[in-house]
C-alpha cells in the first residue's frame, strides 16, 4: 500500500512538472495582466507616463462609468450587434448546414468555400466590404440600382442608421459558414436509422425535421450559440476597421480601447475593461455549466 | 410521370439555392480580385465595371514598393510561426499531464485554462500594455508572441488533451517497462501518435495569430513589428482622402491566397479541430 501511494505521489510530481511551463506562461500573460487591470481601475494614471504615477481614486472610475452615456451607448451597440448577428447567423447557418448535408457533386468545393470567410483576417473582410459599400464606386449600390431596389446611391457607412446594420451584414457573411460547419458536424452525428424508421412510419420531411433533426441538434446548436455570443460580445476588429470610433457603431471593446490607448486614460480604460470582463464572465459561467466539461 | 416533374423542380430549386449560397460566399473575393487588377481610372469610374479591361498587375508590385508590405508579411510570419511553435511544445507537455496523469489540482487547472481561452482580450489590455512596456518589449515581435499566448496556448492544450486521451495506453506501458523516462515517453511514443492533433491545433493557432488585430494594433507603432492586419487597416495613399483601394485589395488577395491553400490541403483537419473545440465536451 505504501508503495502505491508513493508511486501516485511521484506521478503527481511528474504531472506538475509537465504542467509548469503552461501554468507559468498563463500566469504571466493572463492572470497577472488581468489582476493589474483590476488594480489600475482604482487609480488615475496616464498611459504615456513612464514610470507610471498612479494616483489612488477608489471607485471614482466606476462611479463615472455608471453615468457615462458613451459607455451605455457602446453597451447598447454591442447588444444590438450580438443579438442581430448571432440570431441571423444561427438561422442562416442552420439553413446552409441542412443544404450542404445533402449529398451532391462538388460538395467538397462548397465546404472549402465555407471555410474561407472564416479563415481570412477580419480586417481583410472588413476592407473588402468597405470597398463594396463605397457610396460612389461600390458594387453594392451598383447592383441594387440595376435591379431598382434603390433609386439613388446609398451612403451605407456614413448614414448613422445604416452603418451598424451594414457592419452586422459583414459579420453574418464571415461567420454564418462557420456556424454552418459546426451544425453540420452535429447533423452528421444523427444516426441515419432514425430517419429510415420515421419514413417507414410515414413521417413527412417537415415532421422528420421537427421531431428528429431539431431535438437531436439542440446540444450542437446551444454550444455554437454560446460560442458565437461570447465572440460577438467582445467584437472589435470589424467595427474598428469599418467605422473607427464612432458613437453610432462603437462596441464596448472599441470604446474601452479608445479611452485606454488613444486618450491614455489607463484608470478609466481599465475600469471599462473590468466591466466588460464581468459581463462576459457571466456568459462563460453559463457556458461551462451548459457544457458540463468532464475532466476524467 | 406525375412524380417526375415535381422531383425535377425540387432538384432545380436545390441547385439554385446551392448556387445562391456559393455566390454569396465567394463574390466578395471575386470583387477583391477584380478591384486589385484595376487601374485608378477604372477603379474610380461609374458605372462600375465587372471585369478589368486592362489588368494592371503593377498594383501587386506597388504593394511591396509603395507600402512596406514585405516587412509586414515577414513580421506576421515570424510572430505567428514562433507563437505556434511555443504553444505546441508547451501545450503538448500540459496535454500529456492532463490526458494521462491523475494529480491533485487537475480539475481547477483544467477549468482555469479553459476559461482563459474564453475571456476577452480587452480585459487584459491595460495590464498587458504596462507589462510589455516594463519588460521593454513594446514594438517588438516578442510583445506579440508573448501576448498571443493568451489565446493560442489554452486552445492548444485543450485540443491536444482530447487527442492524448484517445491514444491507447499499451504503447506507453511498453515504454515504461523498457525503462523510458516520462519525457522520453512523451517525445518518442506519444508525440508521433499526436501528429494529427499537432497539425490541427498548430494550424488553428497559426491562423489565430496571423489574423489577430487588437494586440497588434496596440503594442506596435511602426513597421518594425507591425503585422499584416494592422498594415492593411492603415494603408495610406497619396492624399489623406484617397485610399489606395487597388493596393488594399491586392494586399488582401495576397494574404488570402495562402490561407485558401491551407484550407484546401487541411480542410478535414481544420473541421475536426473546430468541432473538437466546440462540440466535444
Amino acid at each position: 500500500m505504501a508503495r502505491r501511494l508513493s508511486l501516485s505521489a511521484r506521478r503527481a510530481r511528474i504531472a506538475w512538472a509537465f504542467m509548469a511551463p503552461s501554468v507559468l506562461i498563463l500566469l504571466a500573460v493572463a492572470a497577472y495582466p488581468l489582476f493589474r487591470t483590476f488594480q489600475l481601475s482604482l487609480f488615475r494614471a496616464n498611459l504615456l507616463d513612464y514610470p507610471l504615477r498612479p494616483e489612488w481614486v477608489g471607485l471614482a472610475n466606476y462611479a463615472y462609468m455608471v453615468q457615462d452615456l458613451y459607455w451605455w451607448t457602446s453597451v447598447k451597440n454591442t447588444v444590438i450587434f450580438t443579438v442581430a448577428s448571432v440570431s441571423l447567423e444561427t438561422v442562416l447557418g442552420l439553413g446552409v448546414a441542412l443544404l450542404v448535408n445533402a449529398k451532391f457533386p462538388l460538395r467538397g468545393m462548397m465546404r472549402t468555400a465555407m471555410l474561407i470567410p472564416w479563415a481570412i483576417p477580419t480586417v481583410v473582410s472588413a476592407q473588402m466590404w468597405r470597398w463594396m459599400y463605397n457610396d460612389v464606386y461600390g458594387v453594392i449600390n451598383d447592383l441594387l440600382l440595376r435591379v431598382h431596389l434603390i433609386a439613388k446611391p446609398v451612403a451605407w457607412l456614413a448614414d448613422p442608421h445604416l452603418v451598424l446594420p451594414a457592419i452586422i451584414a459583414v459579420d453574418v457573411w464571415k461567420t454564418t459558414p462557420f456556424m454552418a460547419l459546426l451544425l453540420l458536424a452535429g447533423l452528421q452525428s444523427i444516426p441515419e436509422e432514425l430517419y429510415e424508421a420515421a419514413r417507414v412510419d410515414g413521417a413527412s420531411g417537415v415532421q422528420q425535421f421537427w421531431f428528429i433533426t431539431l431535438p437531436l441538434l439542440v446540444p450542437a446548436l446551444l454550444v455554437a450559440l454560446i460560442f458565437r455570443t461570447l465572440d460577438a460580445l467582445r467584437v472589435f476588429d470589424v467595427i474598428y476597421v469599418m467605422s473607427g470610433v464612432n458613437p453610432s457603431t462603437m462596441s464596448m471593446s472599441v470604446y474601452a480601447r479608445q479611452q485606454l490607448v488613444d486618450f491614455g486614460d489607463l484608470g478609466y480604460g481599465s475600469a471599462l475593461s473590468t466591466g466588460i470582463f464581468f459581463i462576459i464572465a457571466l456568459f462563460v459561467a453559463l457556458y461551462l455549466s451548459v457544457l458540463r466539461v468532464e475532466v476524467d | 410521370m406525375r412524380t417526375r416533374l415535381p422531383r425535377a423542380l425540387g432538384a432545380l430549386a436545390f441547385y439554385l439555392l446551392i448556387l445562391v449560397v456559393f455566390v454569396y460566399l465567394v463574390f466578395p473575393f471575386y470583387w477583391a480580385i477584380v478591384s486589385s487588377l484595376k487601374s485608378p481610372q477604372e477603379l474610380f469610374q461609374t458605372p462600375v465595371t465587372y471585369w478589368p479591361t486592362h489588368p494592371r498587375w503593377q498594383n501587386y508590385l506597388d504593394v511591396f514598393t509603395m507600402q512596406p508590405f514585405g516587412r509586414n508579411l515577414l513580421n506576421s510570419a515570424i510572430v505567428a510561426g514562433t507563437t505556434t511553435l511555443i504553444s505546441l511544445l508547451v501545450g503538448s507537455f500540459a496535454a500529456y499531464a492532463l490526458g494521462r496523469f491523475r494529480f491533485f489540482g487537475k480539475r481547477p487547472v483544467y477549468y482555469a485554462i479553459l476559461s482563459v481561452s474564453m475571456f476577452p482580450q480587452i480585459s487584459v489590455l491595460g495590464g498587458m500594455y504596462v507589462l510589455i512596456k516594463t519588460l521593454g518589449l513594446y514594438n517588438t515581435w516578442w510583445a506579440l508572441i508573448f501576448s498571443y499566448m493568451i489565446f493560442t496556448l489554452p486552445f492548444t492544450v485543450w485540443v491536444l488533451t482530447s487527442f492524448v486521451r484517445e491514444i491507447p495506453l499499451e504503447l506507453e506501458e511498453a515504454a515504461y517497462v523498457d525503462g523510458a523516462t516520462p519525457l522520453q515517453t512523451l517525445f518518442k511514443v506519444l508525440l508521433p501518435l499526436m501528429a494529427p492533433g499537432l497539425v490541427t491545433s498548430g494550424l488553428l493557432a497559426f491562423i489565430g495569430a496571423w489574423n489577430e488585430f487588437l494586440f497588434a494594433l496596440t503594442f506596435t507603432v511602426d513597421d518594425r513589428a507591425r503585422t499584416v492586419p494592422v498594415a492593411i487597416a492603415f494603408f495610406s495613399g497619396a492624399s489623406q482622402y484617397e485610399l489606395p483601394w487597388a493596393q488594399i485589395m491586392a494586399a488582401s488577395v495576397i494574404v488570402t491566397v495562402p490561407l485558401i491553400v491551407l484550407v484546401l490541403v487541411f480542410q478535414q483537419r481544420i473541421i475536426a479541430g473546430l468541432t473538437a473545440g466546440a462540440v466535444k465536451g
